[in-house]
């Protein structure tokens, strides 16, 4: 049984239909990658897993146990955590205090500790007094993975953790995901660079206008099949 | 820094060398507040006890605006619902007017329970404006109960503030008139009531939660994604908020003694100069109020004799600190030596880190 799966789900926003019926799975200790283009409902999948979106009840489980209707601040206690799309740190925390608040929902003892993430980031503990928001994009994105991290989660969701920043930063950041995976953690990255997404991860899922249109393996597909899924016409 | 995993030696703290002298200044600082009737006259007591109140009203819209975000501009509606619970009390009821202070605070908590259902619904300044209607609501409300004096307000029976409890033992120990009794009861009832704000506002910031509120504070999406229950936390802090300053509310009007709809829901009274106090003091700190107090203290003193020039200079006062210190006076204190003598920011200690704090 997967560990986390959608089953034909469905998500709104007012009036406009941004999911059509997507269904996904991810297995234990797996890392599956989404990719598709701006608007392609990526992060709206990712908001309705975590449940920032609600969805109905059936639509989305983990591990077995429904968890569509459920609000971000329940499902996070069942061991899914994200690492959301613009990093929304806490401005008057300290990257210490940022790092520490993962815990607040959800305390187990795991692999990832405050030691843990500077071991992960060095950068952090020299900085771990500082604002949250005085770091460099490339820092802020480290605080709000260790962030996520900090609660030890079974699931974690990078949703564009590359965005915005310098090729080389994103070369650092993609480094940490070989320590994340071996820590035992499950993971769905979204991604448009969809070169990283492809190195770290063990199948992907492209969608497009909110559903998915490929599924498979990164090497079972040519650049063509993902030119075609992608744009909806074939190169 | 790999060497970090081989010394797991940390210790997650928010003590500070300063906050430790704080602490054993403030019991020092109490100890001789607490004593202070024994050598202080009537006009200082009576001072003091405005300061204190003042104070604890200041702590509480501090700990609603400062750390939970929300700008209420309707605090006076739960000094009034206190104060009048109190007069309501000991009127209707007959209750020494000493534990009715009590049913002040419970009286505030369980209006603020509709109060928040409604405003909750509003954001920003709608927030602030909408806690304000429901204040004047409340005063409409009372001012037409005639039972406790409608329109034009009540005193407190003769027979129950002479009678209060404690009052005869005061008056003995320190040999003077039942009147000056009450006023150092009161004056030691607002210091109770203020030193218990700081330290529970204080172990509620320092608690987890309290990382919770500010987490809620700067966004409010984020924190539900590290599990934090954001609705849960604004209920708790308006409610706490409402609770303490309807006990504050219920205790000045013990001193007061007299009540009328338009003092007890006075927003000049109440809010803003509450506000006043706050913003220059420095919003978001525990010191800011302390400070703010004391300078709207003196100032009300200096400036007694000018009538509307008196509220003129504090409007000015705001601005002008709001415009070139936007973190008050605290604030700039802080920036300038970095002493913090509440710290509430947890910082890591021990270990093999040799990085040195900024």
């Amino acid at each position: 049984m997967s560990l986390l799966t959608t089953t034909g789900l469905t998500a709104h926003y007012g009036d406009f239909q941004a999911l059509f019926g997507v269904d996904i799975a991810l297995n234990e200790g797996e890392t599956i990658a989404i990719i598709g283009a701006n608007g392609a409902g990526k992060t709206t999948l990712m908001r309705s897993i975590s449940g920032v979106l609600q969805n109905g009840p059936e639509m989305i489980t983990l591990s077995g146990q429904p968890i569509g209707g459920l609000s971000a601040d329940q499902i996070l206690p069942l061991g899914l955590a994200m690492v959301p799309e613009g990093r929304r740190l806490f401005p008057s925390l300290s990257v210490e205090e940022n790092l520490l608040i993962g815990t607040y929902g959800r305390k187990v003892d795991g692999y990832w500790s405050l030691e843990a993430i500077y071991d992960l980031f060095p950068i952090l503990a020299e900085r771990r007094n500082n604002p949250g928001t005085a770091l460099s994009g490339g820092q802020q994105q480290m605080v709000a993975i260790g962030r996520a991290l900090m609660s030890n989660p079974k699931v974690l969701l990078c949703d564009e953790i590359s965005l915005g920043l310098a090729p080389v930063v994103i070369k650092d950041i993609y480094a940490a995901v070989p320590k994340i995976q071996a820590s035992g953690a499950s993971l769905i990255v979204v991604e448009q660079d969809i070169g990283q997404a492809m190195k770290v991860a063990d199948r992907v899922y492209c969608m497009m206008e909110g559903r998915v249109t490929l599924e498979g393996t990164p090497d079972s597909f040519s650049r063509n099949d993902i030119h075609a899924a992608y744009f909806g016409v074939s190169a | 820094m790999t060497t970090q995993t081989q010394t797991p030696a940390y210790v997650v703290t928010t003590q500070t060398k300063a906050s430790q002298i704080t602490a054993v200044a403030a019991c020092a600082l109490l100890a001789a507040l607490v004593l202070l009737p024994f050598v202080a006259g009537r006009g200082l007591i009576q001072d003091l006890f405005f300061v204190l109140t003042m104070l604890v009203l200041a702590q509480f819209w501090n700990l609603l605006a400062g750390y939970g975000g929300m700008v209420s501009i309707g605090q006076q509606a739960f000094v009034g619902m206190g104060a009048y619970a109190m007069f309501g009390g000991v009127i209707l009821a007959g209750i020494d007017p000493i534990p009715a202070i009590l049913l002040g605070g419970v009286a505030a908590l369980i209006v603020a329970i509709p109060t928040a259902f409604f405003a909750f619904r509003l954001q920003g300044p709608y927030f602030a404006i909408g806690t304000w209607v429901i204040a004047e609501v409340m005063r409409l409300i009372m001012a037409q109960t005639q039972s406790l004096g409608g329109g034009t307000g009540t005193s407190l029976p003769r027979a129950a503030t002479r009678e209060m409890w404690a009052t005869e033992w005061i008056a003995e120990l320190f040999d003077v008139r039942n009147s000056a009794a009450r006023d150092i009861l009161t004056y030691w009832l607002a210091l109770a009531l203020a030193a218990a704000s700081i330290a529970a506002i204080y172990a509620l910031l320092r608690s987890k939660p309290g990382l919770a509120l500010s987490a809620v504070r700067d966004n409010p999406e984020a924190a539900k994604s590290v599990g934090v229950d954001a609705g849960r936390m604004k209920w708790v802090v308006f409610l706490s908020s409402a609770f303490g300053t309807g006990l504050a509310g219920a205790l000045i009007y013990v001193q007061k003694a007299r009540i009328s709809p338009d003092a007890a829901f006075s927003v000049t009274d109440w809010t803003a100069y509450v506000l006043f106090i706050v913003i220059i003091g420095g919003i978001g700190t525990i010191e800011g109020p302390i400070i703010g107090v004391i300078i709207f203290f003196l100032l009300q003193s200096l400036l007694a004799d000018f009538g509307s020039w008196y509220l003129f200079t504090l409007g000015i006062i705001g601005i002008l600190v709001m415009l070139i210190a936007p973190r008050g006076l605290w604030g700039l204190i802080t920036d300038k030596t970095g002493i913090q003598l509440f710290p509430v920011r947890r910082r890591l200690s021990g270990g093999t880190q040799d990085t040195s704090d900024t």
